[in-house]
Order: structure tokens, then C-alpha cells, then sequence
């Protein structure tokens, strides 16, 4: 080995021009083998006053470049035309014309020099990513904001902006205000709760930290990268988030909790205590500032889409838009309740479980929703072999084996409202969780079109109809569960 | 000037990148597709023994139901090998033309464990699970078939558990919970409420 590399090196020295071979070699196989293992895209996020949209980033000669024409495709009437070396856009009254290998565009008749290289690819402009904060307000006629950093690019005055407020009360509420509605995707992990904006043009508070003094909520903190806006919260407990004003604002809290042991007014009091849960056995938690009588637990959310419904449609779309219905008729019927997922959220089902049995409400209804059949069928758990519940100590998952007569009277008169309104109705039993780890009433609801068409599924009416239907269901199951709301 | 030589073995060893690099795109293609189509091979060879009647529990979309069909099919005499038959037997009409409960092309029954004492442990395939559509009713109407199929001709089956490629799976296509073990009376009775 010693004598094969002093020869290389003997080699090398004798030719210089040998070593400019060998590392081009070097840089084709590097190149060769990278496409292969790259994952990590790069993307630029676009906000317009009437759409956002993501680019894709390609890497040309070390440096970031992105498709013109996509860049301004969307926001208004663009066509372009290629002359040999020459590319011409134009996008609505305006030409701009950029050429190969320039760094300087004829746009609206000024020359604009940018940083980099204009790059002709089979017809296909290509510019540097840093200089779309120069070439847009030109060619656009409008003020751009851009942030080659983050990779995010505002044009006009779009921004959504952020004011935070914590309220020290018992438990303390952090109370987000947001200039237009927002709908991120929320993330709950030990000790915070994560809010990631990819469709709004959220900008930063006044600082990337903000601190509350709380010992619950201690602070908060904003990031950008990628083309996508991060808020998080940290939290020592268990958060939640809940929206309301249309979605622009978003309140988190502690996660609705009371002492271990009976909940006061739940149907038996002294009997069944709450069953532990896998992930937080024990722990002392603060008492809840408001008695939930109702949980409504909208179905998938997040990664999990639930059944494709349609091309276009997701179970997880329709449940949440269902569960929000039935909160407003719940409420409406002076039952105060709690959704689980108020947003695009991922919720295991053992969490939807944790919140729901922390919560000690008297009736917990999961909303579903399937493109085959038509009404409604209405579940209570069928519970798995084993898990013997003594005295105290409840198995996980048969903690439901002492409610289920409870839950089959509530699916009962929630089904028989179904076939009073002449919505066609089905009361079964199913393995479905979380049913069987809930130490209160549950009940599962699965909307399937009322006709032929799954699309129907999205009918405002219908939709009300299910809602409304429930909501007339509990609050006349109220006496037999034994607590008034 | 680079040396003649250093010029020929550049140019080979691009020539050999090249080359690699149609091989690999071309191993990786062939790679892609024997997934699906190993999917609808057969796992085992067709059952040998008596014809016997056995009742298979079929799931009915339209009506939302299991119903109980008669069928005459080979076979053997060991117990873990006839409940495997008794599988396939409801998966082939599945899997028909005229099935009234579609499933996947390639859904199998990769082996059923009969564990003393009453606990039978069914192994699916993933094309049944991957393939199989979302939603409470139909992924129930599945699950409960399978299992009083079993119980209904295996007597002795009290417990059914469930698995896809030899793993615990939570559910089987986003509702029907696959990480508990199914009591069977209680299928049975979920079974006679749904007629």
C-alpha cells in the first residue's frame, strides 16, 4: 500500500495539469451520485393579494436560481418568446427582455443589472433567486418584500401580522390576534405547541422571542426558513389550541384537566375513576377552569387524511367542518363543549383519548365520514378480548367495558333523532378507537353522502342537518346520562 | 499538455460512470416493478384433501351486511392449514370480478397461527391492507368477516389477532383498530346485529 501511494503522489507532481483531470472526475462522480441521495428541497414561497403559491429552487454553478415565468404566471397574463440568446416576457402591459448569460434585463425599457447570470434552459428562464427582490417591483409595477434567507417573497401589502397576549389568569391563556384568518398546521410535543404557516403571509412580531413571565406559558418564539413560518409555544404543560373570530384568533391553553378521581356530576360519581393513560400515567394535573359536558372529536387531521372521499375531498376536511357545525349547536343548547381539533392538526388517538378522559365530560362524540352507503351510522365500541379492570386500576383498552351501557342509550336517541328528520340511520358496534379507551359516554357518527353524489358531503345543509341532529340528541339523552349540561 | 495516458484513462473511467449510472437507473426501475406484481402471486399452492362444505361469512357493501354462503372447498387434514384455505376461500371471491366487497388485486392471506389455548393469529399481506379502502363500515365489514369465518368453522376459536407482514398494525385502512385481539363472541354478536 505504502508503495502504490507514493507512486500516486510521484504522479501527481510530475503534471499539474494531471491533478485539474482528476478532479474533474472527482466532481462527475460527486455529481453523478448526488441526485440520488438528495431529499431536501428547496422551495420559495410566493403571497399575493389573491393567491400564494411554492416554487421549486435549483441549484445552477453554487448558486440558488428559480423559473421567472412561474414566479409571475400566477399574478398576472404572461407570455414569453425566445430569440436565440434573447428571452422575452411579457407580462401584462409590460416586456421585459433578458438574454443568456447577462446580468442585465430591459424591463419596461430600463436596463436593471442583478446579481448572476440570466440562464436560458430549453426555452425556460431562469434567474437568481436573490435578484427577485430586484426584478419584481419592476417588472410587477408593485412593491415586493423579500427575504432570500427564508425564502419567502410578499408582493403588495399582504402581510398577515401577529400581536400576542398572555392573560394571567387561572390557567393562563395566550391569546393570538392575527390582521386575516389563518388555518396552520399545529403540532403538540413535550413542552410546546408548534404552528406552521405555509399558506399565510405571516410576518414577524417585533422580536423572534416573545416572553410571558408565566410559569405555564413561559414564552414563545417565531422562525422562518424554507418558505414557511413557525410559531411555537413553549408551554410546562400540556397545551392546546383552540380558534375562534373566523380564525384570526388563536387562543392555547393548558389542556383542559381535573384531579384524578371522580369528576363531580359524572354519572357515577364515586364509581369509575379516569383510566391512565400510556403517555402521562399519573401526573398532577391543575383543575380545569371550565366543566366541558360535550367532547367532539373531528376525526383524522394533519398527515392522516382519512378516507379520499374524492379527488378533491378528504375525510378529515369534512369531519372538522362537521365538528365545528355541532359545537355551534351544542352551544346553542347551553352544552358547553370542547373540539379536539379545531385546525389541520395530527392528534394520535391516544391523545384524542388523554384530552377527552382529562377532560371528564359526560358524552364524547367522534364525527367520521365515508363515501360509501348513504345517512349516517351511528357506533359504540365493541371492545377487544382481555383487559380486566380491578377495582381502581383500569386496562387502557377496555376502559370503556363500565360506560358502554351509557354509550348505547346516547347512540340510541342520537339515532333516533336521525330517523325523525328521515336521514337514514344505522347503530352499530365497531373496533373503533379511541371508543374503547374513553371512561365517559362515546358515541362514533359516520356521515356517507345522502344521495348518490359523495360531493354532497360538503352541502352546508346537510352538514347543519347531521350537526343539528346530534346536538337535539344529547341534549334529550342529558337525564338518562344523569347530568343536566 | 496532459499526458496520453492520463487522457485514456479519463475517458474510461467516464465511459465507466455513464455506464454505471444507466445500470443503476435501470436496476432501480426493475426494482420498482416486481413490488406489484409479486403482490398478486399466489403464497402458497392450491390446497390438497376432501372437499368439504364450510360456511364463509361475505361482506355485502350494498347491503352493509355479512352473508352467510355455503361452499364446498378442499381441505387438509392439519387444523392451521385449513383455517389458512378457509381464508383464501372468502378472499377469492374478494378478489372476483363480482365481488360485493372489493379488496386489492394481490390481497393474500400470508398464514393463519392457531395458538392453544383459542388464540388464532391471522397474517395478512401488505397489498391487503395498502389496497384496502378507508372507512369505519368498510374496513369493519373485513375485519369481522375474517374472524367469523374463522370462529364459524374452526370451533375452539375464542380470541382472533390480526397482522400485516407479521407485524402489529394499528389499523387496518385508518378506522378498524388491528392492535387489539378480537374476542370472537363478541364479533359473532356484532355479526347477528348487523343482519
Amino acid at each position: 500500500m505504502r508503495y502504490f501511494r507514493q507512486k500516486a503522489a510521484l504522479g501527481f507532481h510530475r503534471d499539474s495539469s494531471s491533478r485539474a483531470s482528476v478532479r474533474l472526475l472527482i466532481l462527475i462522480l460527486i455529481a453523478a451520485i448526488l441526485p440520488l441521495h438528495s431529499t431536501d428541497e428547496k422551495h420559495i414561497m410566493i403571497y399575493a393579494p389573491n393567491v400564494s403559491f411554492s416554487l421549486p429552487i435549483t441549484d445552477r454553478d453554487g448558486r440558488e436560481y428559480v423559473s421567472l415565468l412561474e414566479c409571475v404566471e400566477p399574478l398576472g397574463t404572461v407570455t414569453t418568446r425566445t430569440d436565440g440568446l434573447h428571452w422575452r416576457l411579457h407580462y401584462n402591459d409590460g416586456d421585459s427582455e433578458f438574454t443568456a448569460g447577462k446580468n442585465r434585463a430591459k424591463i419596461r425599457g430600463h436596463d436593471v443589472d442583478f446579481p448572476g447570470n440570466f440562464l436560458l434552459e430549453n426555452g425556460r428562464g431562469l434567474v437568481p433567486l436573490v435578484s427577485l427582490g430586484t426584478l419584481l417591483p419592476r417588472m410587477l409595477g408593485a412593491p415586493v418584500s423579500f427575504n432570500p434567507v427564508s425564502r419567502r417573497l410578499f408582493v403588495g401589502n399582504v402581510a398577515t401580522h401577529l400581536t400576542a397576549q398572555l392573560s394571567h389568569t387561572t390557567p393562563p391563556r395566550l391569546v393570538m390576534n392575527f390582521t386575516a384568518p389563518v388555518n396552520p398546521t399545529i403540532a403538540t410535543e413535550p413542552g410546546r405547541l408548534r404552528m406552521t404557516f405555509t399558506r399565510e403571509p405571516l410576518v414577524a412580531p417585533g422580536t423572534p422571542t416573545l416572553t410571558f413571565g408565566d410559569k405555564a406559558i413561559p414564552s414563545a418564539t417565531y422562525a422562518e426558513n424554507n418558505g414557511v413560518a413557525e410559531l411555537t409555544v413553549n408551554g410546562t404543560v400540556p397545551l392546546m389550541a383552540s380558534f375562534s373570530n373566523d380564525g384570526r384568533t388563536i387562543t392555547v391553553a393548558p389542556t383542559p384537566q381535573q384531579p384524578a378521581g371522580p369528576a363531580p356530576g359524572t354519572p357515577a360519581a364515586g364509581g369509575p375513576p379516569s383510566a391512565p393513560s400510556p403517555a402521562n400515567p399519573a401526573a398532577p394535573v391543575p383543575p380545569s377552569p371550565r366543566h366541558y359536558y360535550a367532547v367532539v372529536d373531528p376525526s383524522h387531521g394533519g398527515d392522516d387524511r382519512g378516507a379520499a372521499l374524492s379527488d378533491t375531498l378528504a375525510e378529515k376536511d369534512i369531519t372538522l367542518a362537521l365538528a365545528r357545525r355541532l359545537r355551534q349547536e351544542l352551544e346553542s343548547r347551553g352544552i358547553p363543549t370542547l373540539v379536539l381539533r379545531d385546525s389541520d392538526a395530527n392528534l394520535s388517538v391516544d391523545e384524542r383519548a388523554i384530552a377527552t378522559n382529562t377532560a371528564h365530560s359526560t358524552i364524547y362524540i367522534a364525527l367520521h365520514a365515508a363515501s360509501d352507503g348513504r345517512g349516517v351510522r351511528v357506533y359504540t365500541a365493541l371492545l377487544p378480548s382481555g383487559g380486566e379492570n380491578n377495582g381502581p386500576f383500569i386496562a387502557w383498552d377496555t376502559a370503556q367495558e363500565r360506560f358502554v351501557p351509557l354509550s348505547k342509550v346516547a347512540a340510541q336517541v342520537v339515532a333516533a333523532e336521525f330517523q325523525r328528520r328521515q336521514i337514514s340511520v344505522r347503530s352499530l358496534q365497531a373496533p373503533l378507537r379511541p371508543l374503547n379507551n374513553l371512561t365517559t359516554a362515546a358515541i362514533a357518527v359516520e356521515a356517507a353522502p345522502p344521495g348518490t353524489d359523495v360531493m354532497d358531503l360538503n352541502l352546508p345543509a346537510y352538514q347543519q342537518n347531521i350537526a343539528s341532529a346530534i346536538a337535539t340528541g344529547i341534549a334529550a339523552v342529558h337525564n338518562q346520562l344523569g347530568v343536566a349540561p | 499538455m496532459i499526458p496520453r495516458h492520463l487522457q485514456i484513462a479519463v475517458g474510461i473511467l467516464l465511459l465507466a460512470v455513464l455506464g454505471m449510472g444507466f445500470y443503476a437507473g435501470r436496476v432501480r426501475g426493475r426494482a420498482k416493478q416486481p413490488e406489484a406484481a409479486a403482490d398478486a402471486r399466489p403464497v402458497a399452492p392450491p390446497a390438497q384433501g376432501p372437499t368439504e362444505r364450510v360456511t364463509l361469512y361475505v361482506a355485502n357493501d350494498a347491503a352493509g351486511i355479512l352473508r352467510a354462503q355455503a361452499a364446498a372447498i378442499p381441505l387438509p387434514s392439519a387444523r392451521q392449514q385449513r383455517a389458512e384455505e378457509l381464508l383464501r376461500a372468502l378472499l377469492d371471491i374478494y378478489v372476483s370480478k363480482d365481488s360485493p366487497h372489493p379488496l386489492a388485486a394481490g390481497s393474500e392471506v400470508r398464514a393463519v397461527y392457531l395458538v392453544d389455548p383459542g388464540l388464532a393469529v391471522i397474517d395478512l399481506n401488505a397489498a391487503f391492507a395498502n389496497g384496502h379502502r378507508s372507512g369505519v363500515l368498510e374496513e369493519e365489514l373485513t375485519v369481522t368477516s375474517l374472524i367469523q369465518t374463522l370462529a364459524a368453522n374452526l370451533p375452539n376459536t375464542l380470541r382472533v389477532k390480526i397482522l400485516v407482514e407479521g407485524k402489529e398494525r394499528e389499523t387496518l385502512a385508518g378506522h378498524a383498530d388491528l392492535s387489539a385481539t378480537y374476542d370472537t363472541i363478541a364479533v359473532s354478536q356484532l355479526v347477528a346485529q348487523m343482519q
